[in-house]
């Protein structure tokens, strides 16, 4: 086996440089000394808004984002054990926003702060039980990612139809950001109503990862080592439609980066589906970070969606994971 | 010693009747083979006895206790299971793919106690797999890679074992030295439960046979005693000559 134990530090320690980062680079870029003092509390009254309500909260947004789906990705992986699950593959970013969508339609946002999450996590769950209980019956990984490929192109025309219906074309730009994922203007209050999905669903999902290696057996092989395969299967469900759902509670549906992370990390942890759950989330995190402090620096008319970025940069990826991978169990 | 009983148990999947009555035990210290043709019931008996298929009626027990009634973590430590169908989803190394045997313990990959190491270090012995410690399991060969699955079922240091064809698809030499490695686990104190196709390596390494056709045990006794011509025409359709564990198969019937 193979250690690489600068694999961690490594990572969070790009994770914060990257942080640091979105908050020195935008639209009007601040020398470091400024940022430095604003992070601290003093410094200009102006430098300190920019950092505090602007720059820091979509930095962290992105960040979290990146993580719950990484984090996800690598999960849902393990649980299938197939290279190509990720939440927005499946389906499960895109009912999930599919279910936000229709709070905003109807206005149930209103409400209370806390329908859109909800709406978002209900949607993920849906989504992620449905995969799951196909998963139970069928073998094929195959079948599974074309039920996702159902469910996301079902999600997205039941959105295509709301937006047809929107009354006005503000809720239609509404919708519009939430199905192409952005964090821009995303602030602390924001992060908060997300967070206890997203910290919810990770802990389950690192309090389960184990049963993931046993998973790499099979599971007939893996229940004959002590594995309980229908609580394994409810807790990734769980846990990776909780994160899943809070990150498209916070962002919209973004997606690829679940499967990119989770691809770049396996060969340094092992191929170990357990070992690869944080690393993914870190390193997800830091590459959406990476990805909007481009969205943000691009001199575009009006500003690319990070969802759209991502995409463009993780769909080829994905087509170039599939294409390279030997059929092992399909 | 660690016994497994199983009583009058009988499995069916609608309509159809996949093992009927069957009573079988396996203690430790002794080699027993199943055998009977494709579709006999061998692989559900097998299944059901571990619990991970719901009997019709009957019962398996673990030294007294129902294996239903085990969670998964307590059987593993009592019987180690080695499936007929064992894929592997990612690019381990060897000895990861053994420690997995350790699970039970509470033990990961990367993650192993003391005696979880020593245990796997023991059963990467027990299967000559110390040369290919570091190397992934998608470079192996497919004798390397059932001595890898041998290896991951004996780092449970399990009292009993379940192997469902465990030498399927081997080379002679490969096919000789599985059993010679589970034999070699049943001299040391373990128990073995075995299904083949073979009826030579059967009848060499097994001190008992039980022999299944259509969802029933037929017969269950020592080489010496149960097979017989008779018994391989009546259980596989086949004309053979048996001088005592020497076995020639001449056609079908």
């Amino acid at each position: 086996m193979k250690q690489h134990s600068w694999l961690l530090p490594a990572l969070i320690l790009s994770s914060v440089a990257g942080l640091f980062a979105a908050c020195l680079l935008g639209s009007v870029s601040m020398p470091f000394d400024r940022v430095l003092s604003a992070f601290f509390g003093s410094g200009d009254q102006a430098d300190r808004l920019v950092i505090w309500q602007i720059r820091l909260p979509r930095a962290l947004a992105a960040y979290l984002v990146g993580a719950a789906l990484g984090l996800s990705g690598a999960a849902l992986q393990g649980l299938l054990r197939n290279p190509l699950a990720e939440p927005g593959v499946l389906g499960v970013s895109a009912s999930a926003s599919l279910f936000a969508t229709f709070a905003l339609y109807y206005g149930l946002v209103a409400i209370s702060p806390w329908v859109l999450p909800m709406a978002a996590i209900l949607g993920a769950l849906a989504g992620t039980a449905l995969i799951a209980v196909a998963a139970i019956r069928t073998q094929s990984v195959v079948t599974l990612i074309l039920i996702g490929v159902g469910l996301s192109s079902f999600s997205g025309a039941a959105m295509s139809l709301l937006m047809n219906l929107a009354p006005n074309p503000f809720s239609l730009s509404d919708m519009v950001n939430w199905m192409l994922g952005s964090v821009a203007n995303r602030s602390f209050q924001e992060i908060g109503l997300a967070a206890p999905f997203l910290l919810s669903g990770a802990a389950i999902l690192l309090a389960s990862r184990r049963g993931l290696s046993a998973l790499t057996l099979g599971e007939e092989a893996a229940s004959g080592i002590g594995l309980d395969l229908r609580t394994q299967r409810v807790l990734t469900v769980l846990g990776a439609g909780l994160a899943t759902g809070g990150s498209v509670a916070l962002a919209g549906a973004i997606g690829f980066v679940g499967i990119i992370a989770p691809h770049i990390i396996r060969p340094f942890v092992g191929h170990d589906p357990a070992r690869s759950l944080i690393p993914s989330a870190l390193l997800a995190g830091l590459i959406l970070v990476l990805a909007d402090i481009g969205v943000r620096l691009l001199p575009t008319s009006s500003e690319l969606k990070l969802g759209v970025v991502a995409a463009l940069i993780g769909a080829p990826a994905f087509v170039w994971i599939a294409m390279r991978r030997r059929a092992i169990n399909d | 010693m660690t016994e497994l009983v199983v009583t009058d148990l009988t499995v069916k999947a609608g309509e159809a009747v996949l093992v009927n009555k069957a009573s079988l035990t396996l203690g430790t210290g002794e080699l027993v083979v199943l055998l009977g043709p494709n579709g006999a019931g061998k692989t559900s008996l097998l299944r059901t006895t571990l619990g991970l298929e719901k009997q019709t009626s009957g019962d398996a027990t673990l030294d007294g206790t129902a294996c239903t009634g085990l969670s998964p973590m307590q059987r593993a430590r009592l019987v180690a299971y080695l499936p007929q169908q064992r894929p592997l989803a990612w690019p381990n190394s060897v000895r990861d793919v053994v420690a997995l045997g350790r699970f039970a313990y509470g033990a990961a990959p990367g993650r192993l106690q003391p005696e979880d190491a020593s245990a796997v270090d023991w059963a990467i012995q027990l299967c000559d797999l110390s040369e290919l410690v570091t190397r992934s399991t998608d470079t192996l060969s497919g004798g390397e890679l059932a001595r890898v699955h041998c290896a991951r079922a004996f780092a449970a240091e399990a009292p009993l074992l379940i192997a469902d064809e465990p030498v399927a698809a081997l080379d002679p030499r490969h096919q000789f030295r599985i059993m010679d490695i589970i034999q070699s686990y049943v001299e040391r104190g373990g128990g073995a439960l075995v299904v083949l196709h073979d009826i030579a390596l059967a009848a060499r390494y097994a001190s008992r046979l039980i022999w299944m056709k259509s969802g029933e045990i037929v017969a269950d006794g020592p080489p010496t005693e149960t097979l017989t011509a008779d018994r391989l025409a009546e259980i596989y359709g086949v004309r053979a000559k048996v001088t005592g564990t020497n076995i020639e198969i001449e056609g079908t019937l």
